[in-house]
């Protein structure tokens, strides 16, 4: 195997473990104790600028990794280096190399207005002033923060924060940027907001993103590669096409027609129910909807039509059911 | 190796400026909330020396000790303590923020996890048991019969200042015992609150067993009782000999040392294994 860590690798994972001892009661006073590989030889890298979806069921692993490439967690095994510096080693010096968005948890500070937050980054990060205000501007034309900066981060929405959380990790110019869960909760323009700004930013600055999700529309407007894990192992890396190919996974088109009919007819999709005028249709999550909203509207009376993409969860289970019949 | 740990110290002070400075500034956002906790603060410890006082409605002295006296260890304890308790209080907090997980916020910022732990929380309204103590002392103070000394007049801001450094190393202790039992605030508790407790009454009440636990094991009596001994011209307790009286500060970076040791083992211990 060709050595990654030493390669041109900006984040560069070989063989890397993780082993938890989990303590477990069996009785009054008697323990069990088990080891549990939350990360089992990982191997990958990302390529500076490059933005990549890494996704899972849970309990496969993902946070591990991601706590193992900030610093948080100590690996157990293998090898491992994010912009060239050892994570578990120097936790303070990569700090600065990296922004990370926890979605559950804010790292702002609740009972003071938000620019405060700001302020203690622009400080405790060391950020030259002149580059903080370019920075600041910046973020706060971006995000539309501007009519927020006074408003104590108790009183913002949970869009708002995440917003202000996204710009708190980018004040200090990092190369790579951490996402766990961005959209998690987010309305449609909110979620809509921050993928925009993201695009913008890889764009601009180059910066590597890495993101964690379990909504499979950020990575198809965001990344143009995904990588699965699962009981701490990858099992898939490529295009989020391929991964669907992998999956057979299928998108659902949901028509409503003027009044009820039999089951319609189209090529390459397949009527999967019917509830009198509304009638569901699979098609390959590959293909465009297109065509088929095309060949409808010229056969039958249509109302209404929504397009309802697969989620995450039952992509991977379909591949693990290949895998086994296979 | 000397540098780096100079630099650490003060990338350390620094942040733990930082961090303090914003939780002010988080209570000053209810400014009437902060007047009224730090007034609680302060009755608080106050009934405490009302307890004593009330004792003394009864009898003439403690375990050999007259009021005036035991005032004086009081007023050490509780002011030696409250500093302690207003620069590192909130370490029993990491328990919580362990099992909640925002302990990993911290670790992703380029500061000493111990000095941001530090300043959680940092809280002003504390000022008001330092202020209770430091007023006990006084009038301790102006009450004792002290043949002054020069030795004598520098003990007393060395014992303020070792007994805080005393209490510190106990808070960080605590704080790392945490890392491997997360719901052990409560213990914690019980060896500040609880030691501060102790040593403001004279050790001659206890059980010997107990003033030998406090004096070798984990060395609280060096907060007062034995510089306190000395400037009072009292017995020592466990007749140890007269020199000990001077060891606090000693004493006081002994227990750092080795709270930050522990620290350092309790973190490295969440770093391998998580929450």
């Amino acid at each position: 195997m060709a050595d990654v860590v030493a390669g041109d690798g900006f984040i560069a994972l070989e063989r890397v473990e993780k082993v938890f001892e989990v303590r477990r009661k069996t009785g009054f006073l008697k323990r069990e104790r088990r080891e549990v590989r939350a990360v089992d030889a990982l191997s990958f890298t990302v390529a500076r600028g490059e933005m990549v979806g890494y996704i899972g069921p849970n309990g496969a692993g993902k946070s591990t990794t991601i706590k193992m490439l900030t610093g948080i967690l100590t690996p157990s095994g293998g090898r491992l280096r994010v912009a060239g510096i050892d994570p578990a080693r120097e936790r303070s010096r990569l700090a600065h190399r990296i922004g990370v968005v926890f979605g559950q948890r804010t790292t702002l500070w609740w009972d003071l207005p938000l620019i405060d937050s700001y302020r203690l980054a622009h400080r405790m990060y060391r950020i030259p002033d002149a580059r903080f205000r370019q920075n600041l501007d910046r973020l706060v034309e971006l995000l539309e923060l501007g009519a927020l900066l006074d408003v104590p981060v108790r009183q913002l929405s949970l869009g708002q924060r995440m917003r202000g959380d996204i710009a708190a990790a980018l004040l200090h110019d990092p190369d790579v940027l951490y996402l766990d869960e961005p959209t998690i909760g987010l309305d449609v323009v909110s979620k809509a907001k921050v993928r925009e700004f993201l695009k913008e930013v890889n764009a601009e600055r180059g910066t590597t993103v890495l993101l964690t999700t379990h909504d499979l529309q950020d990575i198809e407007q965001l990344c143009s590669r995904v990588m699965v894990i699962d009981h701490g192992r990858l099992v898939y890396d490529g295009s989020l096409a391929g991964l669907h190919e992998a999956g057979e996974s299928e998108r659902t088109l949901v028509v409503d027609l003027e009044r009820e009919l039999p089951p319609v007819e189209v090529p390459s999709a397949r009527v999967v129910r019917v509830e009198g005028p509304r009638q569901w249709l699979a098609f390959p999550a590959g293909q465009s909807a297109a065509p088929l909203v095309a060949h409808l509207a010229a056969r039958y009376p249509l109302v209404d039509l929504s397009v309802r993409e697969p989620d995450i969860e039952a992509v991977i289970a379909r591949m693990y059911a290949e895998k086994a019949v296979s | 190796m000397a540098e780096g740990r100079a630099e650490r110290l003060v990338a350390g002070v620094r942040a733990y400026r930082l961090v303090a400075g914003m939780w002010v500034r988080s209570t000053m956002a209810y400014r009437a909330s902060f007047a009224m906790t730090t007034f609680g603060n302060f009755a608080a410890t106050f009934l405490d020396f009302v307890a004593i006082m009330l004792m003394f409605s009864r009898v003439d002295a403690l375990g050999g000790w007259p009021l005036p006296e035991v005032a004086f260890l009081y007023g050490l304890s509780a002011t030696s303590f409250g500093l302690a308790d207003l620069v590192i209080g909130s370490m029993d907090r990491l328990g919580r923020r362990v099992r909640d997980g925002t302990l990993d916020t911290l670790l992703v910022r380029p500061a000493p996890v111990l000095a941001q732990m530090a300043a959680d929380r940092f809280a002003l309204r504390r000022l008001g048991r330092v202020t209770q103590g430091g007023l006990v002392l006084g009038w301790a103070l102006a009450r004792v019969d002290i043949g002054w000394t020069v030795d004598r007049v520098l003990l007393m801001p060395v014992m303020v200042v070792s007994g805080c450094g005393i209490f510190c190393a106990v808070f960080v202790a605590g704080g790392a015992f945490q890392f491997v039992a997360q719901d052990a605030a409560e213990v914690q508790n019980a060896f500040t609150y609880g030691g501060t407790t102790l040593l403001q009454y004279p050790p001659t009440v206890f059980a010997k067993e107990l003033v030998r636990g406090v004096t070798f094991v984990l060395p609280l009596a060096f907060v007062n009782w034995l510089p306190a001994s000395y400037v009072l011209g009292r017995p020592y307790p466990l007749g140890l000999p007269e020199w000990t009286a001077f060891t606090p500060p000693l004493v006081a970076v002994a227990c750092c040392a080795l709270a930050g040791l522990a620290w350092r083992a309790g973190l490295r211990s969440y770093r391998s294994t998580g929450s």
